[in-house]
């Protein structure tokens, strides 16, 4: 038996802790945390219906609950996470066709769903509160 | 040693199991729901943006509405349905020990149904009146 040798300080393989992501990267963990408050924000929709449901004071408590501070926080945020989930779920349905993947297409996505989101955020908020 | 023209691995064969026929199955559902959200969204944004600011008598008055009624409560099974597919995914992922892995989506599942028969009781209570 022979002592075996030291291994090699070969270089590793790219790591996600080093690894420089790119955009497309990006959008694809945040398809993936959108989803998980969307998920958590489905209490909030199911405490709106169902606050109607008890009654004109539980509806009361709901609408005054979301027009403090905190409220209209999470409904930005939901909202946010809505339009971006919904816009880069498009670009996912357009995947699962065969569309879209060349690298020049997937930047231009990127661009399409960033913008999306952004212009459809502030068109919800802005026809809400005219 | 894959001795025969067969592409199933030892431990398949010995365990004898075969094709559960259903491999698509979740990707499928997975799919479909999101489809199915899309214009379920735009109505709810659209929907919401015009309540904004509206107390608990106009919010019964819209909800009386049966088309409104029937896309409210496609909506809470939609969207939960779509919510639970994803966040068991998520969680198949990220948790490694096994039993909290079957634990989370289990408890999770368990919520979104609740919430989402939740949600659509209270739609058909305010609808009719309640």
């Amino acid at each position: 038996m022979t002592q075996a040798a030291k291994p090699a300080a070969r270089p590793l393989s790219p790591h996600l802790q080093v690894y420089r992501l790119p955009l497309a990267a990006w959008l694809s963990i945040t398809h993936r945390i959108t989803g998980i408050g969307l998920t958590i924000g489905t209490l909030l929709l199911t405490y709106w219906v169902t606050s109607a449901a008890y009654g004109p004071d539980a509806y009361y408590d709901f609408t005054a609950f979301m027009g403090s501070p905190i409220g209209y926080f999470l409904l930005f945020g939901f909202s946010v996470a809505m339009f971006y989930h919904l816009c880069n779920g498009i670009r996912h349905l357009f995947w699962d066709v065969g569309l879209n993947y060349e690298i020049a297409e997937t930047k231009r996505a990127n661009v399409i769903v960033l913008l999306g989101t952004l212009i459809l955020t502030a068109a919800a908020w802005l026809l809400a509160l005219a | 040693m894959f001795a025969s023209h067969n592409l199933r691995t030892p431990l398949g064969r010995a365990r004898g199991l075969g094709s559960a026929k259903e491999g698509l199955h979740h990707w499928w559902v997975q799919r479909l729901t999101s489809l199915a959200l899309i214009p379920l969204t735009v109505w709810f944004v659209a929907s919401v943006v015009g309540l904004a600011g509206s107390g608990y008598q106009e919010f019964a008055v819209w909800l009386s509405n049966p088309c409104n009624a029937a896309i409210m409560v496609l909506f809470f099974g939609v969207s939960l349905h779509h919510a639970q597919s994803g966040m068991q995914v998520v969680l198949e992922d990220y948790v490694s020990h096994h039993g909290w892995r079957i634990a989370s989506i289990i408890v999770v599942k368990f919520i979104c149904y609740g919430l989402a028969a939740l949600g659509i009781v209270s739609t058909l209570i305010v609808t009719f009146g309640g």
